[in-house]
């Protein structure tokens, strides 16, 4: 049985189909059977991001209603073999989502993959709770600014109340925070908050920061997951978000603003 | 459920003891128990948490003379959550019926002497512990106190009959003495609350001195004056 893991944030725009490329192409990377299913019915990114866009034929919608096959909606990446993408349909909504029809689909996945993530859509409405009713894992991702850790806090409400495991009552959602678009340099200036405020707020655990990079977005435009730019320190962040999801224990990085030349060589 | 203190239970298995609670109660106007679950239904989805489980007495008083059944009402109103516990103002046919169907006779405006009945100690207040952070978008509601050990988020909302203990950071809004009782106090570690309240009255966060913002505290109400002390 796979793990199911949602991406989800509550805010739009804070990061979530890139990390759940990068994550989802992280765990392939380590060796995992991974697929990543795009929620967001009607706003489909994920396959831009993934830069499989041109070869969408079936979605998710699709399977959903019996009119493909989950392996001919698939769509299996072509820098790494264990990795595939089921799109979202861009000319439906979110009401073609079914509770018990995500449920199959994701059963079946959970049969080939590993690890199964859910790309969530923004908001607490029917696409992003279908996203997450039915996952073990949720990666909560924030920006560091008041109105994205509120959006954060509200669905680790949902997360605790409104899931399959809440219901069940059979064990919890295990929560995870992935902070994106952290710049120490703003932060210490005053115009963010810190890892510290945010924490504060949220009260779970810290999965990886991800500092502000302009490599995010060159890699969204060219449709290759961020975490493959393993120069970048975006991608590098990315890496070792994976590996501490993987029970590999790594130091923050990134975090600090860092020094300008004349601090470095004198020290300070 | 109420726990005993174990020193006590080791000594003696039980004690009786007199104590007041305050119950809603329902005057019944006319014997249609579907009207009354019409009218019901309306009022509890104005407050569902408030009436949720909440023990009911029923004013039978006003009820004109006749035949009519008193079970049929009573399953009506607990397929509504409600648990009808007493009547009162019954007469002979009906306060018999009562007797049969396990609920409490009261005497006009005080209980009958004899040992309570069992539902009505059900509904003693206890407290409520809450060990998970509470967050935004959340409501709690105690009966009695409310114990949150976490912190309590922007936008959730704390809602108590009695006193309100948050050992977090309380962020959110926190309203105690729900239903009137002025002896009330929240108490908490870290006072960031968008509204706190006590028997209805209540302070913004803008009109609580900011010295005290950050800081342990806790909020009782003397008089009209609801005060903010550091603790």
């Amino acid at each position: 049985m796979a793990r199911i893991i949602v991406v989800t944030s509550g805010k739009g725009g804070v990061g979530k189909t890139t990390t759940s490329a990068a994550f989802g192409t992280g765990l392939a990377l380590r060796g995992f059977k991974t697929a990543i299913v795009d929620f967001d019915v009607g706003l489909r990114n994920l396959d831009l991001i993934m830069g499989c866009e041109r070869r969408v034929v079936y979605d998710f919608v699709n399977v959903i209603q019996g009119e493909a096959t989950i392996g001919q909606a698939l769509i299996r990446d072509k820098r790494l073999p264990n990795l595939a993408v089921l799109a979202a349909s861009q000319t439906r909504d979110k009401d073609a989502l079914t509770q018990e029809g995500v449920g199959r689909v994701l059963d079946d996945l959970s049969r080939e993959f590993d690890y199964v993530l859910c790309d969530s859509p923004a908001g607490i409405e029917k696409g992003a709770h279908l996203a997450m009713y039915f996952a073990d894992d949720a990666i909560v991702v924030t920006n560091p600014e008041v109105s994205s850790v509120r959006d954060s806090d509200r669905v680790l409400g949902l997360l605790a109340s409104k899931t399959r495991h809440a219901e069940r009552q059979d064990g919890k959602v295990n929560e995870h925070l992935i902070i994106t678009r952290y710049a120490p340099k703003r932060v210490s200036k005053g115009e963010m908050l810190s890892l510290q405020d945010v924490q504060d707020i949220l009260s779970i655990p810290l999965l990886g920061v991800i500092p502000e990079s302009p490599t995010v977005l060159q890699c969204s435009n060219a449709g290759t997951p961020v975490i493959l730019e393993d120069k970048s320190e975006a991608g590098q962040a990315y890496g070792d978000t994976v590996a501490r999801y993987l029970g590999e224990s790594r130091p923050l990085r990134f975090v600090e603003e860092e020094k300008g030349f004349l601090r470095r060589l004198f020290g300070g | 459920m109420a726990t005993r203190p174990s020193s006590i239970s080791r000594v003696q298995a039980c004690e009786l003891k007199g104590a007041g609670f305050t119950f809603t109660v329902l005057k019944v106007f006319d014997a249609d128990p579907e009207r009354i679950a019409r009218q019901v239904t309306r009022r509890i989805q104005q407050a569902p948490d408030f009436f949720k489980g909440a023990p009911i007495v029923l004013d039978l008083q006003a009820v004109p003379e006749g035949d009519w059944d008193l079970s049929a009402l009573v399953e009506r109103l607990r397929a509504l959550d409600l648990v009808p516990v007493a009547v009162r103002g019954a007469d002979g046919a009906h306060e018999q019926q009562a007797r049969t169907l396990a609920l409490g006779v009261l005497a006009e405006g005080r209980p009958a002497a004899g040992e309570p009945r069992p539902t009505v100690v059900e509904a003693t207040p206890t407290t409520r512990l809450v060990t998970e952070p509470v967050r935004s978008g959340q409501q709690i509601y105690a009966k009695g106190d409310l114990v949150v050990v976490g912190p309590v988020s922007h936008g959730a909302e704390l809602l108590a009959e009695g006193s309100i203990h948050v050992y977090g950071a309380l962020r959110g809004r926190a309203l105690a003495g729900l239903r009137g009782d002025r002896s009330a106090r929240i108490f908490c570690r870290v006072l960031e609350a968008e509204l706190i309240s006590v028997a209805g009255y209540y302070r913004l966060a803008e009109d609580v001195e900011p010295a005290l913002r950050g800081q342990g505290a806790q909020i009782y109400l003397d008089g009209e004056n609801l005060h903010v002390l550091p603790l």
